[in-house]
């Protein structure tokens, strides 16, 4: 079977059709199974009381934010330099939910930090790279939204998602040193209390559900990209737009 | 090549002096403005100066990029100067010069005066000037990517703010923390290498990001 010829958007609009209920089904299962883990079966812990609960969405949504941004770059990436529509496409797809998740790890981050650390927010170097993360993703969605011509905004987006890429170790390194050495540890991430097992297992339960979730609204949303950038492509006519 | 474009861009600019002077005038109006916001106490404004300083430098610096390519794009030098057998990237690496010694060079000028208002010692303000010098090359070439993939669009004086203010955190962390380490009693010197590091590393790719970037506005 030649793979490739899911490079084509005509061919892999009804394979993506296919595989979302699969992706949105098991992250649903996926979901309750881990919030009812996280809620039920992981001890409350011994120093922060229930507070910690949060890190089963907050832990896997900050994860996700700055892999989402990888594979963005990777893929927006490919498309540039093999001229892959599908891979630029995929890519405008991913921007939106990495943005998502790396507000909801900010967010949820400062609920967590109220209660724990007494404050909504403090420039912690994680907090700090984190919030840069989210402008770089604002950066590219709103880079390609100012241009009109999609190829030229898949290029455009492409320059500048891989110039992030390779600044977000470079910002993360400046970031933390700069940290380290204006304020003394007055607050600092609780030095992780050796997390427990059913904790972890809570966790990674909600990050699976969260990388199935973020497979099953990439692809929808890839589907509308295909049908809006095609829609003059007859083959689609009969998909009924 | 490199240097028909420094000196043509040098020319252009002279025959245009008030853009550059605004720029100038910006930075000082926006350093001058703490004060005003913050309160007189000196001890305060001493210990803010250098942040103050470099943040001025680097929005001053977001006024002049979009200018970086736009005129050239607007008469069609800029797609004659694709085409000629030179590579793009010196072309951009001579725009960017141009742009560093239009536009930055004169902030790096006027940023001990401005400190001078924050009422920092001799030894800071030399030391101002000097992670100024040392970094403000990081704006230049970082922005010129900015200018390039911007270019001629709608909005694209705010979009290069949202692209390229990001991208220079880690220059202002380190610009701005050798002027405070200095003030701490601490050496200044590693932040100052590791900003010319981030110079060097900018230099190498950011006019060739720059040139692709050209290239997809152009086509």
């Amino acid at each position: 079977m030649n793979l490739y010829k899911y490079a084509s958007p005509a061919t892999f609009y009804p394979l993506a059709g296919k595989m979302i209920p699969f992706f949105a089904i098991a992250s649903a299962i996926l979901f309750a199974a881990g919030l009812y883990w996280g809620f039920f079966i992981a001890p409350t812990d011994f120093q922060q009381k229930d507070a910690y609960r949060i890190i089963f969405i907050h832990v896997p949504a900050a994860w996700m934010g700055m892999l989402l941004y990888v594979l963005l770059a990777v893929y927006a990436g490919i498309g540039w330099a093999f001229n892959a529509r599908l891979s630029s496409m995929m890519a405008s797809a991913i921007a939106p939910t990495g943005t998502l998740f790396t507000l909801i790890s900010l967010v949820t981050g400062a609920l967590w930090g109220k209660p724990t650390w007494g404050t909504y927010w403090v420039w912690d170097a994680r907090m700090t790279s984190t919030l840069i993360l989210l402008f770089l993703f604002i950066g590219f969605i709103s880079l390609q939204a100012a241009i009109d011509d999609v190829r030229r905004a898949d290029r455009a987006g492409a320059v500048l998602a891989l110039v992030g890429v390779i600044n977000v170790p470079i910002i993360y390194f400046s970031v933390q040193w700069w940290n380290t050495l204006h304020q003394g540890a007055t607050i600092r991430m609780l030095g992780k209390p050796t997390i427990a097992a059913p904790m972890l297992t809570a966790m990674l339960i909600m990050l699976a559900a969260c990388w199935l979730y973020s497979v099953a609204v990439v692809l929808i949303r890839l589907r509308c990209i295909i049908l809006e950038r095609e829609q003059n492509a007859s083959r689609f006519a009969e998909v009924g737009v | 090549m490199l240097r028909w474009i420094v000196w043509r861009d040098l020319m252009l600019a002279w025959r245009r002096r008030a853009d550059m002077l605004s720029t100038v005038f910006f930075c000082v109006i926006v350093v001058s403005l703490f004060p005003f916001g913050i309160g007189p106490e000196t001890e305060l404004l001493r210990k803010i100066a250098p942040g103050v300083v470099w943040v001025a430098a680097l929005l001053a610096s977001m006024l002049s990029l979009s200018r970086m390519f736009a005129n050239d794009y607007q008469d069609g030098t800029l797609e004659q100067l694709l085409l000629t057998p030179q590579p793009l990237y010196l072309v951009v690496v001579g725009k960017t010069l141009a742009h560093w010694i239009v536009s930055e060079v004169p902030l790096v000028l006027i940023a001990p005066l401005v400190g001078a208002q924050f009422d920092l010692s001799n030894d800071t303000l030399a030391l101002l000037f000097a992670s100024l010098l040392v970094g403000t090359p990081v704006l230049s070439l970082i922005g010129s990517v900015g200018a390039a993939l911007t270019l001629g669009l709608r909005g694209g004086g705010v979009l290069i703010s949202i692209l390229v203010l990001p991208l220079y955190i880690p220059a202002l962390i380190f610009g701005a923390g050798a002027v405070e380490a200095s003030i701490m009693g601490m050496s200044p010197a590693p932040h100052l290498y590791l900003l010319g590091a981030f110079a060097i590393v900018s230099a190498i790719f950011s006019p060739w990001a720059a040139a692709a970037g050209l290239r997809i506005s152009l086509e």
